[in-house]
């Protein structure tokens, strides 16, 4: 197309070439650096821990995965060090908990929301959009110090209640859900559902629910991640230090805070095991996350 | 008229759903954020520490996080305390952001590039978001595996076995290389998500524009300036408003980026403050203060971004169709 109105010149055509392989170049780079912190820990989880000691940065995998996931887990390993902070199973257990209420809940509650702001006409209808549009970029973390002195006061320090049920409020979502029923929701549709004498929540359950699937999965996603993913919430509500109610990031956090490091190559598999299922979900949803980016997102 | 009023009423009882279907919302949201709001704003104004929770101190530890008092030891030194972990939040997001957004403005503006066609985009776009998607608490974790002070870090290990140094450099216990690391980590992990909302602003530009600037003569950078810029504004300013929103929260990874058992004093951000104040020192009165200043602020922020989002809704739906 461009050559239309620039005469197809060798001249041009070898500029272009050439931006085009300095800027593919600058992408690798990137791609590189993108992945490169990954690729250590990955290769470094394979490796014994005298041989990382040795020398910190490998290339290639060694042999010793399967006897650093056996110390990882054996709890008589470094004195119990790594099986009294860091425990797989529950941790996944424990993140897969919170994070699969959060999402149903999120995107269940928000599509609920959504849906009743924009079919039903009522007093206080602007007020509330509004409201859930301001809202949208006041943090948790901001109001954490009443929350938890709240939290104290009703005794639901150290229980997941307080980690779970506020995911039922969740404006960014809302606001998505929103925006995408306003460009692709056919009103018509409930109309039609009441003239067939379809109550007003089995139209909304059975007939509206399955056309927002598409604007689910991706706000779905980013839920499960964001809760996958939060640290500080949980690490402020439960204290108790009772392993069984942590989560994988706080088990992490965990490792971390140890005063010293007994074994690299545990320590480096623990951080890969916690970061494996959200990056194996991402490659496998990529596409649909990659384009989800720019219509949900206010997390900055 | 009897069918008009019919009409009505049938309406009104809809309304009726409306107020059903939103009311779990509001009712999470007045108990788990606006009570909490309120309970935050009251326990600012009570005294500190464990002595007399209860005792009503008005605005004063407010001044005494903001001015400090002639005089008074504790007074000073949290007023200190609070000034620095404000300025370890400013200097640790404008930094990330600098170098954020120069990699993601340069990223968008290629990956939109009509003319001069990267091959290979789309699997750029997957493997230069990835770090955003990672637990921040693992890549603190991943980061200390590789930044470790000690000589068996992976980053000195490897300069030393070059002998490009000769002895390990304290990348965490640095003031300003541990600063500089975090901003690296943050840029690292959210560049890719802000090139994809950039691009998303420009690809919302007309294409039109760009042909006839290109029959123009307008060259590249001139093209971006002129044009590309000025209609990139407003999602630059979101974009811009959004991420300093989220640098005010910062806390995973620069509570986490340490070694052994306390949190780097350069690295001490005001969440880590609030953090610290509520679960070491008990002082729920500053944490809360300190809550309700950081809230002030956002606050601020977001009404910024508000004006800008309600701007920008118009052309945004004229797209959608």
């Amino acid at each position: 197309m461009a050559d239309s109105y620039n005469f197809s010149s060798a001249d041009y055509r070898r500029k272009i070439r050439f931006h085009s392989i300095v800027r593919f170049i600058v992408c690798l780079l990137l791609t590189i650096i993108s992945l490169v912190p990954l690729y250590i820990i990955l290769i470094n989880a394979t490796r014994a821990n005298s041989d990382i000691i040795k020398n910190g940065v490998a290339f290639l995998p060694e042999g010793s995965l399967v006897q650093n996931f056996q110390n990882l887990m054996d709890p008589e390993y470094a004195h119990g060090v790594y099986h009294r902070t860091f425990n797989l199973w529950i941790g996944y257990r424990n993140s897969l908990i919170l994070a699969g209420s959060c999402t149903l809940l999120t995107v269940f509650f928000s599509a609920m929301t959504a849906y009743g702001l924009t079919v039903y006409d009522f007093k206080g209808k602007k007020f509330a959009t509004t409201f859930i549009l301001l809202v949208m970029m006041v943090p948790t973390q901001v109001v954490s110090t009443g929350f938890l002195e709240f939290m104290a006061t009703l005794k639901l320090v150290n229980n997941y209640i307080p980690l779970i049920l506020p995911s039922i409020a969740a404006p960014s979502t809302v606001f998505f859900m929103l925006q995408y029923m306003k460009s692709s929701f056919p009103l018509d549709i409930v109309e039609a559902a009441r003239i067939d004498g379809c109550s007003e929540f089995r139209t909304f359950m059975q007939i509206s629910l399955p056309i927002f699937k598409p604007a689910f999965a991706v706000q779905a996603i980013f839920a499960f991640v964001a809760s996958w993913n939060n640290y500080y919430n949980p690490s402020m509500l439960l204290v108790n230090g009772d392993i069984n109610m942590r989560t994988m990031p706080m088990m992490v956090g965990g490792i971390m805070g140890l005063s010293t490091t007994t074994d690299y190559g545990v320590q480096n598999l623990a951080v890969l095991l916690s970061i494996l299922p959200i990056v194996v979900v991402y490659l496998a949803l990529s596409k649909f996350i990659v384009k989800g980016v720019a219509l949900g997102a206010v997390k900055g | 008229m009897q069918a008009a009023t019919g009409r009505k009423q049938r309406m009104i009882s809809y309304a009726k759903y409306g107020y059903i279907f939103i009311a779990p919302f509001f009712i999470i949201y007045a108990f788990f954020m606006i009570y909490p709001l309120i309970n935050t704003l009251l326990l600012s104004f009570k005294e500190n520490g464990s002595e007399h929770p209860e005792l009503w101190v008005g605005l004063q530890n407010y001044q005494w996080l903001l001015f400090g008092e002639e005089g008074n030891f504790a007074a000073n030194a949290v007023q200190s305390k609070f000034w620095e972990s404000l300025g370890n939040t400013f200097i640790l997001w404008a930094g990330n952001f600098l170098v954020q957004i120069v990699l993601s403005l340069l990223l968008a503006v290629w990956f939109s590039d009509a003319r001069i066609k990267i091959k290979g985009t789309g699997f750029f776009k997957v493997v230069m978001y990835l770090p955003n998607i990672i637990t921040a608490a693992s890549v603190a974790g991943m980061f200390m595996m590789l930044f470790g002070n000690s000589k068996y870090g992976a980053i000195n290990s490897l300069l030393l076995s070059l002998e490009a140094i000769i002895k390990p450099i304290p990348f965490v216990n640095d003031v300003w290389i541990s600063r500089i690391l975090v901003m690296l980590i943050q840029s690292w992990m959210w560049y890719g998500n802000t090139m994809l909302l950039l691009l998303s602003g420009i690809f919302g530009i007309d294409p039109s524009i760009y042909e006839a600037a290109e029959i123009d003569g307008s060259s590249g950078a001139n093209t971006f300036f002129r044009i590309t810029m000025p209609i990139l504004k407003p999602i630059f300013i979101y974009v811009f408003i959004t991420s300093m929103i989220g640098g005010l929260q910062m806390f995973d990874i620069p509570y986490l980026l340490h070694e052994g058992t306390t949190v780097r004093p350069a690295l001490k951000t005001s969440a880590v403050f609030i953090y610290e104040n509520f679960h070491m020192v008990d002082n729920y009165g500053y944490s809360a203060a300190s809550s309700m200043i950081l809230f002030a602020l956002t606050a601020i922020l977001g009404i910024v971004v508000y004006r800008f989002n309600s701007d920008s809704t118009a052309p945004k739906k004229r797209k959608a169709k």
